[in-house]
């Protein structure tokens, strides 16, 4: 039997990115808030040092800092017809754990989504008709629009510090930046990261053939910054281990460095780590959550935590699995159509590869994964589809993220991979290769979502939540497309070799790929074909608040983490200046 | 060693840098570089003096406690420590005699002596393996490892019960009864071309194991084996950091920002360190 805590005013599941401005923002109202995070208290005072920090074995090959799957994970199949197994150790995408969350180990690329992404479904119609959009591509609106957000993103790039060149301050172009992107109301709060030989040759290749590169919008400080919580943020070193690693510098943006110390010295905010949340405790009847259960994992102890006011924000599969195991909303049916929880789930379709530049000397180690530049010609609807027979897109990028010699090491096709001949080529062109991406966008389908797997359960006994994805038909051609785009670019630069991936057919759980994933509590105007309304707020818990990208009705062509912090900016305002004054639903169905 | 360093004024980037060491722990050598690098970081002269003495009293725990020590008190590193010598027996603790066998003419031949590197053993590539195999991802942590199993699709990943250990030791076992049957020994006895054919015919998906795959096999012997040796030295592979020498990596701090500009184009040099030198 769980021992019941005091009441509280509100509790916050998960304390990553979106969990930490949530609690921000609420003791910043007044409210007493208790965070629960189910990992380590990831302090930056031990942890985020050097050099302890440059060890890509402990970090990038044994993932240091990402779930641990033996407690926790989730099961996988292409298709509603396989059978799902479980993913014994992540590998095509690395959910974080502890304090901080994925936001200590990302790599930090800070983008906002288009204007016509958030209406994304009535802009196909109105351009190519109703009928062009197929009918198992289940988009959405979102239910709120871009210049809503925009204060919002305005917000999250200044706690992050984002270096980067505007392309379009409020409605007048600026040169050097994305001339696509959505009008900002004010400059990235510093200038762009340094640019390396190959992004920058990239660059070049790309403005020959008419395209528009720009530098990427990186939430690493490309100078000393003190952000509106007032932290002072140190200038990024370029150390090239920023992947999957912390940053001793302070200048990747992390909830821990940006925000947390701020939240440890309030008196109204209280963290409480190594807690595994197991339940949300749901009165149907009232259309509330009253509280959450929890396992203190350092103890054996269960304890139920009221709250007046329940902030889930935990990763995508978290807080699908909650409201499915507390019966929050119906559970989404592919056969049917019908449901909302699980809906939707969108992944991020990338490819790439890399080009060899004979004899020339790239000093690969010395970057970050914003050193990059980009077009964004491709992306969403910044191009027309009439005739290409798919929608969406993705930006194209040449990074120089750095190159750790395990894992940062390519080599062109048909080298040898061991032995002398290997020595010798690895040798040869670990100093002299760029690479490339592209950041393709996941229109959702309906045969893509989670649910809760039948069989396998977690070390709290709880089921597993299940994935079911693949591939789409459109995902591929729009992916290809991108890539033969990619090669143009390529072939402008001149190297001696290239090669680029085509993504395999089926979607695999090995490589890594990306860690965007996105859905199954998907945000919109009717409680039919959403989880939650515009503020986040659950249409069948009022005081229950969902965060995080697991809201997104889709993935479009960029990294999710800016939009993600806009929309916990969003989603506390209305908080704190509407739901405080009269609890109870903002949005009326 | 502990420092607490604090940001005494801010005037421009160097100074402001050093606010992200504050309170964090630092030690002499990078303590020591770190007060080279612009002064941007100072020791904290304004500490107490009896906490420096309450540090010093407290000699070992001093770090555990996280006290303060002035920058005059820190010796820097003079040099690295020696490389260990290659020539020093290290005991192996997890792999069996004839385990480590089959790992060390395994890395021998994936890793060949020339005039690049030493071979694979001699870079401590087969202790690496042998640590690791021993080390709490050996023993499969952070995995998920209840059942049932069931043989899946590629696409699902591994889906087997042993532990990386486990795989490994099975793994060996089926290599040697492969090369027994094909070449009538086990592989370390092979000759240095049958080693190479041997390792070609798993790679290719060829060689046929008896209950187990030897594609898959391959496939994570090589991985462990390039782990072991581009790794930090501290894992017991890369001995004197020859592979990050062989490629031209050079190691820590890794600091480039003043670097980046100067170096368009142009290799930069540096003698590697590892993260034995700053500790």
């Amino acid at each position: 039997m769980a021992t019941r805590l005091k009441d509280i005013d509100a509790v916050v599941v998960g304390m990553g990115f979106s969990g930490a401005i949530l609690a921000r923002e609420l003791t910043k109202a007044g409210l007493n808030v208790v965070g629960l995070e189910r990992g380590a208290d990831r302090n930056v005072a031990e942890e985020f040092t050097l050099s302890r920090l440059r060890d890509e074995l402990r970090y990038v090959v044994r993932l240091e800092l990402m779930q641990d799957n033996s407690t926790d994970t989730i099961t996988f199949r292409n298709a509603p017809d396989e059978l799902a197994l479980p993913i014994r150790r992540f590998g095509a995408f690395l959910p974080g754990e502890g304090v901080g969350g994925t936001g200590i180990h990302w790599g930090a690329l800070h983008w906002r989504f288009l204007p016509t992404d958030f209406r994304i479904k009535s802009v196909l119609s109105e351009k190519y008709g109703a009928k062009a959009i197929p009918d198992t591509m289940s988009i959405q609106d979102w239910p709120v629009s871009y210049d809503e957000l925009e204060p919002f993103y305005d917000h999250f790039d200044k706690l992050c510090g984002v270096s980067g060149q505007a392309g379009n301050l409020r409605g007048t172009k600026v040169a050097g930046g994305n001339p696509f992107e959505g009008p900002r109301s004010e400059h990235y709060p510093n200038k762009p990261i340094k640019t390396g030989t190959g992004p920058a040759m990239f660059s070049a290749a790309a403005n020959s053939l008419g395209y528009h590169a720009f530098p990427v919008p990186v939430a690493t400080s490309s100078a000393a910054y003190v952000n509106p919580e007032g932290i002072t943020l140190g200038r990024c070193e370029y150390c090239g281990h920023c992947n999957r690693t912390a940053c001793e510098s302070n200048a990747k943006a992390s909830p821990n460095v940006n925000l947390m110390p701020v939240l440890r010295a309030d008196p109204r905010f209280e963290l409480r780590t190594r807690v595994f949340v197991t339940r949300l405790v749901y009165d149907k009847a009232a259309k509330r959550v009253t509280g959450v259960v929890y396992t203190d994992m350092q103890t054996g102890e269960e304890y139920e935590q009221p709250a007046g006011i329940v902030v889930l924000s935990s990763f995508v599969f978290g807080n699908t699995q909650q409201l499915l195991l507390a019966g929050i909303g119906e559970p989404y049916d592919p056969r049917t159509g019908k449901g909302v929880v699980g809906k939707n789930y969108c992944y991020q379709f990338e490819a790439g590869g890399e080009a060899f530049f004979e004899g020339r000397e790239f000093n690969p180690f010395m970057g970050a994964p914003g050193m990059a530049t980009a077009i964004d010609d491709f992306n969403g609807e910044n191009f027309d589809h009439s005739g290409l027979g798919f929608f969406g897109g993705g930006y194209i990028a040449c990074t120089n993220a750095g190159a750790p010699p395990i894992g940062g090491r390519v080599l062109p096709r048909g080298e040898p991979r061991w032995g002398a001949g290997w020595k010798q080529a690895t040798t040869k062109w670990y100093r002299s290769n760029t690479r490339f991406n592209t950041q393709g966008s996941v229109y959702a389908h309906r045969d893509n979502f989670m649910d809760l797997d039948p069989t396998y359960k977690d070390a709290l006994g709880r089921p597993l939540i299940r994935l079911t994805y693949n591939g789409t038909e459109n995902d591929h051609k729009m992916s290809r497309y991108l890539v033969d785009k990619l090669e143009s670019v390529v072939k402008a630069m001149n190297p001696t070799h290239y090669d680029l991936q085509n993504r395999p057919k089926n979607f695999t759980i090995v490589p890594y790929q990306s860690t965007h994933n996105t859905g199954g509590t998907i945000a919109g105007s009717d409680p039919k074909s959403s989880v939650v309304n515009r503020y986040l707020q659950a249409w069948d818990a009022h005081n229950l608040f969902i965060q995080g990208a697991s809201v997104f009705p889709q993935q479009h062509g960029y990294n999710p983490t800016g939009t993600l912090g806009a929309l916990a900016y969003w989603s506390a305002k209305a908080i704190t200046e509407q739901y405080l004054k009269s609890p109870g639903p903002l949005v009326h169905a | 060693v502990t420092a607490k360093l604090r940001w005494r004024r801010a005037e421009g980037a160097d100074r402001f840098q050093c606010a992200a060491y504050i309170g964090k722990r630092l030690s002499p050598a990078m303590l020591s570089w770190c007060a080279g690098e612009g002064e941007a970081l100072m020791a904290d002269d304004s500490l107490p003096r009896r906490r420096f003495l309450l540090g010093a009293g407290l000699a070992g725990t001093a770090m555990a406690a996280g006290i303060a020590e002035p920058l005059e008190a820190q010796q820097p590193t003079a040099s690295p420590p020696a490389a260990a010598s290659p020539q020093e027996p290290e005991p192996f603790v997890t792999l069996t005699a004839l385990e480590t066998a089959f790992i060390v003419a395994a890395v021998d031949t994936l890793i060949p002596a020339d005039e690049l590197s030493p071979s694979g053993s001699d870079c401590g590539v087969a202790i690496f393996i042998d640590r690791q195999l021993g080390s709490a991802w050996g023993g499969g942590g952070k995995m998920y490892r209840a059942g049932p199993f069931v043989k899946g699709k590629p696409e699902q990943g591994y889906q087997l019960a042993l532990t990386p250990r486990e795989y490994f030791a099975a793994g060996i076992a089926a290599a040697n009864a492969w090369a027994r049957k094909t070449y009538g020994k086990d592989f370390d006895r092979l000759a240095t071309a049958d080693r190479v054919a041997a390792l070609k015919a798993m790679e290719g998906g060829k060689a046929e194991f008896e209950h187990f795959d030897a594609r898959a096999f391959f496939g994570q012997l090589l991985s462990i084996t390039m782990a072991g040796f581009f790794a930090d030295p501290i894992y017991g592979g890369n001995r004197d950091m020859i592979a990050w020498k062989m490629i031209g990596f050079p190691g820590l701090p890794a600091t480039y920002a003043d670097k980046i500009d100067n170096y368009r184009d142009k290799r930069y040099v540096a003698a590697p360190q590892s993260i034995a030198d700053f500790s």
